[in-house]
C-alpha cells in the first residue's frame, strides 16, 4: 500500500485562513431537503416558515421536479405572528392533516426556519409531543434549516444530527458511514467495503426508518460528506469514534478514505490492493480524459457547500489544476484537516464571505475556472470567466471510484464548451 | 399556518427585486438573512441575466440578533452606496427582518446618503410578489417623478414591465413599434431599463400605456390622479384586443388612428381549413388575472376553442375575473393552492391547458397538453427569438403557441382512422414532439376487470357505474385527446339515464346525445 505523498512544498493544513464577514451569497440549510426527501423514502420534511422558504425550495430545486414532493411549508400568517393563534396547536393541526393524507410517512421532520426561530416557535417541544402521539407509526424529529443558523449543506448536517440521539444503542463493532449518497453510489461503496471484508456497514441516513443502524461505544464512523460537523459531534457524544480521512472524491481520495477504514478493520494490505486495483485503474483512466482539459488551468472556489477543500485537493492533485483561492463557508480541522494536508500550499484558504470583496479578488486573478453559486455564475460568465455552478456537485453522483471521471467531467465541461463555441464575428 | 407545496408567487420583497433588477442606476438594500440571497438565481438563471441583481443583503445571522442588526444594516447601506454609486436606493426588509423591527427605512433616511432613499413597507405575512412589485414601483414613481410640462408631441409611457415578467422584453418592442406606426412616441418605459432620472420624466407624457396591471397599476393610478395622465385599460393581447387598444388610444388622444395590420396573420391562419380541427377544443385557463382574461378572448373568439374553466392565483384580480367567467358561463377558480388547481383541471378534463409553469407540470401528470401564457415561468419561457404576446405580431405568436402542444389537424384524423394500428396509435403522441413511440400491446393479451366509476349525479344518491369490458375496450379505441371527454360524457349520460352499466351501445348513445 503506497500512502499518498504529502505535497513537496507542504500542505495547507497550517496555512493562515482568511476569515471574512460580510454579505454572503449562499443558500440556507432548507436547501438540503431537496436531496434528503428523495434519499429517505419514508420521510417528510415540513418547514415551519414563510412564503420565502416555500419559494426558495421550489426555486433551488429548479421548480417542481415532482408533482407532490415529500416536503411542504407551513406558511406563517399574520395570526401566527400576532400570537392570536397558538403556534403549537397550529403545528398539531397541520401535522394531523398531513399524516392523514400521506399515510406512507414514517419519519416527519419539523424544520425550523428564520422566522420560526426569530419568533421562537419551540419545535423540539412540538416534535416530542407529536412523536408520543403518533408513535410507533411515525417518528417526529426537528431541526433548524434556517439561514440565520445554517448554510446550505449544513441543513443535512442538522437533520442527521437530529437523528443521532434517537438511533438505537448497540455494542456491536460496526462501521457507520454518514452522509446522504445517491443509491447507486451507496451500493458501490457497500460493495467495496464488503469485498474488503469490512462490516457490518450501517448507513446514516438509511433509506428507511426500519434499517438496523445503531450506535454505541464500538461504533466507528466515516464521513462521506465534508459538511457534517454537528453530526460528527453528536456521534462522538454517543461514544462513536471518527475515522478522519480525505473525502472519497477521485481515485486518490477514495483510496485514502477506504484505506483508513481498512486499517481500522485490520484488512491485509495485499488484499486491499487486490480489491482496489481494478477500480483505481478505471478511475485514473476516466479522470485522465478530463485532465487533458483541466491540466495547467487555474481554479477559484467561492464558498458554498463545504465540498470545496476536498474538491480542490482532487482537482489540484489528480487533474493538474492550480488553486488560487479555496473558499469554504466553514472549516473544521477535524473534518477538513486530512484534505488540507494533501492540498499543495499556495492558494488563499478563506472561510466565510464578503461577496463583493471576493468578486474583486476573482476578477483580479481571472481564474480559468470559477466554482460558484447559481446567483454568480452567469454574471461571471458575462465577464468572460468560465464557471462551474456548485449546486450540481450535491445533485450529481460524484463520490468513489466509478464517479471520479464524472466528477472531473463536471469541471472540464465548461472549459471544453468555451473552447468549442465559435461565436465571434467573422473577420 | 397554511400548508403549501408549490407557490405561484414569491414573497413581496421578490416583487421589489423584480422592479430593482429591471431598472438601472437603482440599488436595493435588503435587510435579510443569508438564505434569502437565493432570489438572485431567479434572475441570473431563469431569466439568464448577465448581471447580479442590484441588491445588497445584510445577511445577518443568529449571533447578530442579540447584538446589533441595526448597525449591520447601516454599514451595508453605506457600503452599497459607496460601491455601486446608485442614483437612488430603495430599502426594506424581508420576512425575517420584518420580525426584528429594525426599521430599515427610518435608519436609511437618517443616514444622509446624498441620494433619494425610498423606504418600502411590504407586509411579508399578508401580501405576495405581485403586490410587492406594484407597491415598489408606485413608491419609486411617487418619490422620484417631477411635475413638468407635457412634451410638445403626443407621447406616452409604457408602465409595468419588470424583470421575470412574461415576455416583457419583446412586448415592449412590439408595442413601441405599434405606437410609432400610430405616430405616438414612447417617453419612458418603466420600470424595465429605466433609471431614476427616467422616472423623474414620467409626467412629461400625455398618457400611460399600462402593459402589466399586476405590477404597474398603482403607479398608473397615481400618475393619473397627480399628473393628469389617463392610462389604457385594454391589454393588447390578441387581434380584437389590439384593435380595441388602438381605439382606446384614439379616444384618449382625440386622433383618428389606424394601425398597420399588414403583418397580422392570425385571422387567416385561424380561418384556413387546416384549423378546423381546433373548433370547440375544450381549454382551461389559469395564471395571473390579466393574462387569463386576455387569453380567454383569444381562445374563444380567435382560435374557436371552448373555454371550460378559468382562474387566477392573484386574489387582487378576483373581481374582474369572476365577472368575465360569468360571461363565459364558467365558474372562476380563485386560489393559490396548486393542488386545488390540479384537482379542478382533473375534474374538468380539458383538452388543453393555458397556464403557467405550474400547469405545465399538472398537464404532464394528467397527460393534457399545456401552453404557457402567464408568469410564473421557467427558463424555457424566456425564448432567445423575438416572441411578443402583445400587438399584432404577438397575435401571430399566440396562434403558434396555442397549436404547438396539440396533435395537428390531419394527424388527428389519421389517428382516429388507424387507431388500431400497432405503430400509428394515439399513445405514440403528436408526431412533431420528441419522445419514443412505443408499439401498442396486443389488446387481446390484456383482459381487464370491469372498471367502476363513482359518479354523484344528484346530491341525494351516489351509486356505482360499471364499464362493461367491451365498452371499456371500445373507449380505448378513441384517441387519447378526446378519451377523457368521452368517458366523462358517457358516465354523465349513464347517470342521467339511471343506468348501472355502460355497454358499447351506451357509449354511442352518449356520443349521439352530445353530438354538436
Amino acid at each position: 500500500m503506497n500512502a499518498p505523498a504529502n505535497p513537496a512544498g507542504g500542505g495547507c493544513r497550517n496555512a493562515p485562513i482568511l476569515k471574512e464577514r460580510g454579505q454572503r451569497e449562499v443558500f440556507c440549510g432548507l436547501t438540503g431537503i431537496i436531496w434528503l426527501h428523495r434519499k429517505m423514502q419514508d420521510a417528510f420534511f415540513l418547514v415551519i416558515g414563510s412564503r420565502t422558504c416555500a419559494h426558495l425550495l421550489q426555486s433551488a430545486a429548479g421548480v417542481m421536479i415532482f408533482a407532490e414532493p415529500r416536503f411542504a411549508t407551513a406558511i406563517l400568517e399574520e395570526t401566527d405572528l400576532a400570537g392570536m393563534a397558538d403556534s403549537q396547536a397550529e403545528v398539531d393541526s397541520v401535522v394531523a392533516r398531513l399524516l392523514e393524507r400521506r399515510p406512507d410517512i414514517r419519519q416527519l421532520f419539523l424544520v425550523g426556519s428564520c422566522p420560526s426561530e426569530v419568533i421562537k416557535i419551540d419545535l423540539a417541544k412540538a416534535a416530542e409531543r407529536l412523536s408520543a402521539k403518533h408513535a410507533p407509526r411515525v417518528r417526529v424529529l426537528n431541526y433548524s434549516g434556517s439561514g440565520i443558523e445554517t448554510t446550505f449543506t449544513q441543513g443535512e448536517d442538522a437533520a442527521l444530527a437530529a437523528m443521532v440521539p434517537v438511533l438505537p444503542e448497540t455494542t456491536e463493532r460496526e462501521l457507520l458511514v454518514v452522509g446522504a449518497l445517491p443509491d447507486v453510489v451507496e451500493d458501490q461503496m457497500v460493495d467495496l467495503l464488503d469485498k474488503l471484508g469490512v462490516g457490518p456497514v450501517r448507513l446514516l441516513p438509511s433509506r428507511n426508518i426500519d434499517s438496523e443502524t445503531g450506535i454505541g461505544p464500538n461504533t466507528v464512523f466515516a464521513l462521506a460528506q465534508p459538511f457534517l460537523g454537528d453530526t460528527h459531534a453528536a456521534l462522538e457524544r454517543r461514544g462513536a469514534r471518527h475515522l478522519p480521512a480525505p473525502f472519497p472524491f477521485g481515485e486518490e481520495g477514495t483510496t485514502e478514505w477506504l484505506r483508513v477504514i481498512a486499517n481500522e478493520f485490520g484488512v491485509d494490505p495485499a488484499h486491499f490492493d487486490a480489491v482496489t486495483e481494478a477500480p483505481r485503474a478505471r478511475a485514473r483512466k476516466a479522470v485522465a480524459a478530463a485532465t487533458e482539459t483541466l491540466g495547467g488551468k487555474s481554479l477559484f472556489f467561492f464558498p458554498d457547500s463545504q465540498l470545496e477543500i476536498p474538491l480542490a485537493r482532487f482537482l489540484t492533485r489528480e487533474c493538474g489544476m492550480t488553486a488560487i483561492e479555496v473558499g469554504s463557508p466553514y472549516i473544521h480541522d477535524a473534518i477538513h484537516g486530512p484534505d488540507l494536508e494533501l492540498l499543495p500550499a499556495g492558494p488563499t484558504i478563506s472561510e466565510g464571505q464578503d461577496v463583493d470583496k471576493q468578486l474583486e479578488r476573482a476578477r483580479a486573478a481571472r481564474p480559468d475556472l470559477t466554482v460558484c453559486g447559481l446567483g454568480l455564475a452567469n454574471p461571471l460568465e458575462a465577464e468572460g470567466l468560465a464557471t462551474k455552478w456548485a449546486i450540481e456537485l450535491v445533485f450529481t453522483p460524484v463520490h468513489f471510484y466509478e464517479q471520479a471521471g464524472d466528477l472531473a467531467g463536471l469541471f472540464s465541461r465548461p472549459l471544453r464548451r468555451k473552447g468549442l463555441l465559435k461565436l465571434e464575428a467573422a473577420e | 399556518m397554511k400548508l403549501t407545496v408549490w407557490t405561484y408567487e414569491g414573497p413581496p420583497h421578490v416583487g421589489a427585486m423584480r422592479v430593482a433588477t429591471a431598472m438601472k442606476g437603482l440599488h436595493y438594500v435588503l435587510h435579510a438573512p443569508q438564505g434569502d440571497t437565493y432570489a438572485d438565481l431567479l434572475f441570473t438563471m431563469i431569466e439568464r441575466r448577465n448581471h447580479r441583481p442590484p441588491v445588497t443583503y445584510t445577511t445577518f445571522q443568529a449571533r447578530d440578533l442579540g447584538a446589533d442588526t441595526a448597525n449591520l444594516f447601516k454599514s451595508a447601506c453605506q457600503e452599497a452606496v459607496d460601491r455601486f454609486d446608485p442614483q437612488a436606493i430603495i430599502v426594506g426588509a424581508s420576512c425575517t427582518a420584518e420580525l426584528i423591527q429594525d426599521d430599515p427605512g427610518g435608519m436609511a433616511e437618517t443616514m444622509d446618503l446624498g441620494i433619494p432613499v425610498i423606504p418600502l413597507e411590504l407586509p411579508s405575512y399578508q401580501r405576495k410578489e405581485n403586490f410587492g412589485a406594484d407597491e415598489t414601483f408606485y413608491q419609486i414613481v411617487k418619490a422620484l417623478s417631477q411635475p413638468q410640462d407635457k412634451t410638445p408631441r403626443i407621447t406616452c409611457n409604457l408602465l409595468g414591465p419588470t424583470a421575470l415578467g412574461f415576455r416583457a422584453r419583446d412586448n415592449i418592442e412590439e408595442i413601441t413599434g405599434l405606437l410609432a406606426d400610430l405616430g405616438i412616441e414612447v417617453n419612458v418605459v418603466a420600470p424595465f431599463d429605466a433609471t431614476p432620472d427616467d422616472i423623474a420624466r414620467l409626467p412629461a407624457a400625455h398618457f400611460n400605456v399600462l402593459l402589466y396591471p399586476e405590477t404597474g397599476e398603482a403607479a398608473a393610478r397615481w400618475l393619473e390622479k397627480t399628473h393628469g395622465q389617463p392610462y389604457t385599460k385594454t391589454l393588447p393581447i390578441g387581434v380584437g384586443a389590439t384593435r380595441d387598444f388602438v381605439a382606446e388610444i384614439a379616444a384618449i388622444t382625440g386622433r383618428d388612428l389606424k394601425a398597420d395590420e399588414s403583418r397580422l396573420r392570425l385571422p387567416w391562419w385561424s380561418s384556413s381549413v387546416d384549423s378546423t380541427y381546433l373548433t370547440g377544443k375544450r381549454v382551461f385557463l389559469f395564471g395571473d388575472g390579466s393574462h387569463v382574461m386576455a387569453m380567454a378572448r383569444v381562445a374563444r373568439d380567435e382560435m374557436g376553442f371552448e373555454v371550460v374553466g378559468m382562474g387566477c392565483y392573484n386574489r387582487e384580480m378576483a373581481r374582474p375575473l369572476r365577472a368575465l367567467a360569468r360571461e363565459y358561463g364558467v365558474e372562476a377558480l380563485i386560489t393559490d393552492d396548486y393542488l386545488e388547481v390540479e384537482q379542478t383541471i382533473e375534474a374538468v378534463a380539458p383538452e388543453m391547458i393555458l397556464g403557467t409553469q405550474m400547469e405545465r407540470h399538472i398537464g404532464k401528470r394528467l397527460g393534457i397538453p399545456c401552453a404557457v401564457i402567464s408568469a410564473p415561468v421557467h427558463v424555457q419561457d424566456f425564448p432567445a427569438r423575438y416572441s411578443p404576446v402583445m400587438g399584432f405580431e404577438g397575435a401571430n405568436v399566440l396562434f403558434d403557441t396555442l397549436i404547438h402542444p396539440l396533435v395537428m389537424g390531419l394527424e388527428e384524423h389519421l389517428l382516429t382512422m388507424f387507431r388500431e394500428d400497432f405503430e400509428f396509435h394515439d399513445d405514440a403522441g403528436p408526431s412533431h414532439h420528441g419522445g419514443k413511440a412505443t408499439a401498442r400491446k396486443d389488446p387481446s393479451e390484456t383482459v381487464e376487470a370491469p372498471v367502476a366509476a363513482t359518479v354523484a349525479p344528484a346530491p341525494e344518491s351516489t351509486f356505482e357505474i360499471v364499464w362493461l369490458n367491451d365498452a371499456e375496450r371500445e373507449l380505448k379505441k378513441i384517441p387519447f385527446f378526446v378519451r377523457g371527454k368521452a368517458r366523462r360524457n358517457t358516465e354523465a349520460f349513464a347517470a342521467e339515464k339511471g343506468l348501472q352499466e355502460i355497454s358499447i351501445d351506451t357509449l354511442y348513445e352518449a356520443k349521439a346525445h352530445y353530438a354538436r
